[in-house]
This record gives C-alpha cells, sequence and structure tokens, in this order.
C-alpha cells in the first residue's frame, strides 16, 4: 500500500517537474554535464596529462582556441577542453560523494534527535547550532590545508561541514512526524523503534532527503571548486575545475579563457542542480504548494 | 524582553565556548606542526624542543585549552607564532577594513535585491519575471571567486576604471563590494519578490487603490515599507554568510582584512591567529542570529518569541 502510494506519489511529482521550463532546463544540462563527465574518455580529444610540443606558444605561453585545440591550452600546453571533461568527473565526483556523506550524518542526526527528543535530542541539537556558527568555509579552508587533501579527504572536509541545514530541517520534520496518532498507534500495537523510523519515519522523509539532497550538489561543488581555487583542494595534475583556474591565474590578464571557460562550466553545473532542486521542493513539499 | 536578551546571550556565550573548544581541539589533533614552521627545515632537535618548551606546545591537550581560555577571559587571545604580535592587536587592525567591506557588500546586495525582487513581484509571470529569477538561480550558483575575477577582468583589466586591488580609496571598495553584492543579491531578490507579491494581495492594498490613489504612490508608501520587513530580519543571517565568503574575495582583491590575515595564519599554521578569526567570526555570526531573532517581534508584533 504504501509503495503503491510512494510510486504513484513519485511520478506525478516527476510529471510535475516536466513541466516547469525552468526545472527542465537545468534537468537538461545536469543530464549534459554527468554524461559529458561519464563520457570523458571517448570524447576528450587528447590525454588530459599530456604536455603538447606544439601546445605553447613561442614564447612559452597559453595557445588561445583554434583548430587543433578547441579551447586553447594551458600553462603547461595541456589541452584545456580535455582538462575540464576530466574534471567534470572530479568535480562531480567529490560533489556526489561529499554531499552524500553529509545527507546522511544530516539524516541521522536529525532523525535521532527529533524521534527521541529527551536529552539526547538536546545534546544532538546543540552541537547542531554550535556548527551553524562555526565560519564553514574558514573552517573547511583549515582542515583542508592541514590535511595534505587527496580527493576523498576534500569531500570528506566538505560534508564534516555541510550538514547541518540537513540535520536541521529533518529534525523539525522528525519532531512533527513523531506526534502523529500514526505512529502513536504503531507503537501501541508493539512495532520496534528501528521499525518506526525504517518503515514508517524515513519514508515520508523521503522528499526532503532528495530535495536537499540536490540542492546539496550544488553547494559542495561550489565549495569544491573554492578550495580548489586557494590551492588546498584537488591537488594538481589531477585536473578539477577549481584547480584549472588555480593553476593558470597567473595567465588571467593574456589567456583570460583558461579562467573564465572553467569558471562558466562551474556556474552552468551549480546552476542545474539549483533549477532542478528549487522546482523539486516546489512539488514535493506540499506546504509550499500554491504559494508561487 | 530583558530576560529574553540575557538569556539568548548566555547561549552566545556557550556557543562560543564550544567553538572555541572545538577549533581548539581540531587544531591540537591534526598533523600540522607549527615549531617546524618557526623553526625553519635546518634547525636541530634541541632548537625544536626548545621553542616546543617556550610556547608550551609539550603540554598536555587540558592545560593548553585552559591556559588559552584564561587568557580569552581576560581579553588575551595570545600571541602569534610568527609575527611576535598580539593576536587582539593584529585583528583590531585588519577589522574595519573587513567591517567596511561588510557594509559596503550588505549595502549593495540589498540595492540590487531589493530592485530586482520588486521588479519581479509587479511584472509577476512576465518575460522580465522569469529574466530576474533566472538571474538570481545564476547569482546563487555562482562561486566567489569567478565573480571577483570576472569583474576585475572587465571593469579592472579591460576598461581601467577601478584598481585592480588594493585599499585606500573609495574606488578600491567598488568592485569587492559589488562582488559580494551580486552573489547575495539572489536571496534577497527572491524574498523579497514573494513578500512583496504577498503585499499587493492584502486588503490595504485594494482599499488604498480604490480610494482613488495612484498606483505608484500604492507601491512605494503602501506596499514597499510593509513587504521589506521580513527581508530586513535576513540581514543578521546574512552576516553568518559573510564572514565565510570574505576569505575568498579579500584574497582576489588584495582586500587586507581578517580574512586574509586567517589565510596567510593557515598556511603558516599559526595557530593563535587562526584560533582569533575563527573566534571573531563565529562572534559575528551567532550575534547576527541573535539580531535578526530579536528584530522579528520587534518588524511584526503578533509574533512573540519564546
Amino acid at each position: 500500500m504504501t509503495a503503491v502510494l510512494a510510486t504513484r506519489g513519485a511520478s506525478s511529482a516527476f510529471k510535475r517537474l516536466l513541466q516547469r521550463k525552468m526545472a527542465l532546463f537545468g534537468l537538461a544540462l545536469v543530464v549534459l554535464i554527468v554524461g559529458a563527465a561519464i563520457l570523458a574518455p571517448m570524447i576528450a580529444p587528447y590525454d588530459p596529462y599530456e604536455q603538447h610540443f606544439d601546445g605553447l606558444s613561442l614564447y612559452g605561453e597559453p595557445l588561445p582556441p583554434d583548430a587543433t585545440y578547441l579551447l586553447g591550452t594551458d600553462l603547461l600546453g595541456r589541452d584545456l577542453l580535455s582538462r575540464l571533461l576530466y574534471g567534470a568527473r572530479t568535480s562531480l565526483i567529490i560533489g556526489v560523494m561529499a554531499n552524500g556523506i553529509a545527507l546522511m550524518i544530516g539524516t541521522m542526526i536529525g532523525i535521532t534527535a527529533g524521534y527521541f527528543q529527551g536529552w539526547l535530542g538536546s545534546v544532538l541539537m546543540r552541537f547542531t547550532d554550535l556548527m551553524m556558527a562555526f565560519p564553514a568555509l574558514l573552517l573547511a579552508i583549515c582542515l583542508a590545508a592541514i590535511f595534505q587533501p587527496s580527493i576523498w579527504i576534500v569531500a570528506f572536509v566538505i560534508a564534516l561541514v555541510n550538514w547541518v541545514q540537513t540535520a536541521r530541517v529533518i529534525y523539525t520534520e522528525t519532531s512533527a512526524l513523531a506526534a502523529r496518532d500514526f505512529i502513536a498507534a504503531e507503537r501501541t500495537l508493539g512495532a520496534s523503534t528501528a521499525r518506526i523510523l525504517f518503515r514508517h519515519i524515513l519514508p515520508h522523509l523521503v522528499p526532503l532527503i532528495i530535495v536537499w539532497g540536490t540542492l546539496g550538489i550544488s553547494t559542495t561543488v561550489l565549495l569544491e571548486a573554492t578550495l580548489s581555487y586557494l590551492g588546498v583542494g584537488v591537488q594538481p595534475p589531477t585536473p578539477s575545475w577549481g584547480n584549472i583556474i588555480f593553476e593558470n591565474q597567473t595567465y588571467f590578464q593574456s589567456a583570460p579563457w583558461l579562467v573564465f571557460i572553467p569558471g562558466f562550466a562551474i556556474v552552468v553545473l551549480a546552476l542545474a542542480f539549483n533549477l532542478v532542486g528549487d522546482a523539486l521542493r516546489d512539488v514535493l513539499d506540499p506546504t509550499l504548494r500554491g504559494s508561487d | 524582553m530583558a530576560a529574553l536578551v540575557l538569556r539568548r546571550l548566555i547561549q552566545v556565550g556557550l556557543i562560543l565556548l564550544g567553538v572555541s573548544f572545538i577549533t581548539f581541539f581540531l587544531l591540537y589533533v591534526l598533523p600540522a606542526d607549527p615549531v617546524r614552521q618557526i623553526a625553519g627545515r635546518s634547525a636541530t632537535p634541541q632548537t625544536v624542543a626548545n621553542i616546543r618548551e617556550q610556547l608550551g606546545l609539550d603540554q598536555p591537550f587540558v592545560v593548553q585549552y585552559g591556559r588559552y581560555l584564561f587568557g580569552l577571559l581576560q581579553g588575551d587571545m595570545g600571541r602569534s607564532y610568527l609575527q611576535k604580535t598580539d593576536v587582539a592587536t593584529l585583528i583590531m587592525a585588519r577589522l574595519p577594513a573587513s567591517l567596511l567591506l561588510m557594509a559596503a557588500g550588505i549595502a549593495a546586495e540589498l540595492v540590487i535585491g531589493l530592485t530586482m525582487g520588486v521588479i519581479a513581484a509587479l511584472w509577476r509571470g512576465r518575460a522580465v519575471d522569469s529574466g530576474l529569477m533566472m538571474t538570481s538561480f545564476v547569482t546563487v550558483s555562482a562561486p566567489q571567486f569567478v565573480v571577483a575575477l570576472l569583474l576585475l577582468y572587465i571593469f579592472a583589466v579591460k576598461l581601467g576604471w577601478f584598481p585592480i586591488g588594493g585599499y585606500g580609496t573609495p574606488a578600491h571598495l567598488v568592485l569587492p563590494a559589488l562582488t559580494l553584492g551580486i552573489l547575495g543579491s539572489g536571496w534577497y531578490a527572491r524574498i523579497m519578490r514573494s513578500s512583496m507579491i504577498e503585499v499587493l494581495r492584502a486588503d490595504f492594498i485594494r482599499t488604498a487603490r480604490a480610494k482613488g490613489l495612484a498606483r505608484s504612490r500604492v507601491i512605494l508608501r503602501h506596499a514597499l515599507p510593509n513587504a521589506i520587513l521580513p527581508v530586513i530580519a535576513m540581514i543578521g543571517i546574512d552576516i553568518g554568510i559573510f564572514m565565510g565568503g570574505i576569505v575568498v574575495v579579500e584574497g582576489v582583491f588584495g582586500w587586507p582584512g581578517i580574512g586574509q590575515l586567517a589565510w596567510q595564519a593557515i598556511q603558516r599554521v599559526d595557530i593563535p591567529i587562526i584560533m582569533g578569526v575563527t573566534l571573531v567570526s563565529a562572534c559575528a555570526i551567532v550575534l547576527g542570529n541573535l539580531l535578526a531573532d530579536l528584530m522579528v517581534p520587534l518588524i511584526d508584533p503578533r509574533i512573540r518569541i519564546r
């Protein structure tokens, strides 16, 4: 019964999502970028690490876009397009992974605090308040700078500063659910705590988790780009959109495309997930329906 | 009200205590050794040990943290390891620049965001509205450094209207403030739009129109002041977002504020400075949130907070 309702809800929500132009646009961008990232080995014209002999001008400067190197070359004579395509993989892997970890931490803390309330709930939520007071970017920069970062550590650092919002949203929703009659009824019938949490509370939280998970990808992608831009995120030669800008910044005035093409890519990726996430929120969150 | 403020201030104190503990703990357990940075690579083990003892870094965690906290209660934030100056002095020297940038940034985002929001609400459902809402999405999806570099390239490198970076004249302030303004304007635009739409539907607006007032007067004198109230409560929360973003923007424009101070300190593992800047930022964040909470009942007397 629950499953049937859930599928029907999901398919109608998906239909409503497709009716929104902005969401559709965002979805198309997501598909395009994810597709490019997956197919990178096939569609990239060159090896992203190869320093081409003819990839620099006679003065040793990066080449502007031309027929051989479609988006030009970077400071070491590597093909920018190939680096961008592989960089999309790095950015997406970190975005999805960091966001997944953050979502998991946030959901667990939110559910536990919301369902059990009492001293446990208080402690968890006060801790969440505490984390809200942290200057997140400063903390992330500090952690990333201290650990000589690998992709995994960057993702983990981003997750550590990003779970707070989810925890608060899930907490509020779980508290409201836990007070509802059907949960009391389940408890009277003798259902175990685990059963109530996983079979009755969690399914109700799925729309929220989907919305925050989608919006969270843009936040994590932006944070990764910022850390990599500062030189404390993904380390070269592994390409990420942020560190392509970091590496080429010295050529900022003479070869602006090296900064603005990856910059544009970052904005498009974050925008895509924001558009989809925002539309999902309108479609899935019944309290907001009709407010717009 | 006084009791409420007092209770919230105690909470603020506890939160700052927690922030100081967590930051201190993280910096203690992480594999970064400030002594190596101070002593340099060629230092003998004896020198390293001496410096460690001088700074009290050979003490157990509890003693180190206790000392720090004790100093903090007396207004002493410790001394920078490398600059040999009081952290409080260093921060106070940099803080005015950051506060100036923050004030200018907030002013810029209010002007841009509120204008966008009002226009979108008045032409709701038209092309202008969707265009502005799309723009607001783009601004919240752009990383700070991309917007900063873009403005720098267009207005400083190509057009030469503003200096490339630095501090001192009003011209230096324009680009960094505009960067922060553009980045923050998206949220304000969306809140302002929905607030304005709600107000325009209200009975008193219909009454004002019905008694024959001009549309422009109704919008400027009746709708706008009411629609702006919920937006103002947002400014407090915004301060927190600013404190994070300031590191990047100050870095790109060479603005000598606490963000730059923190960035240099992080690279050199100058723990007292990192602690100091984190605490100052946390202070700004919690006070901003407190301000937002306290402003809500002042703005709308129907809402009372517990």
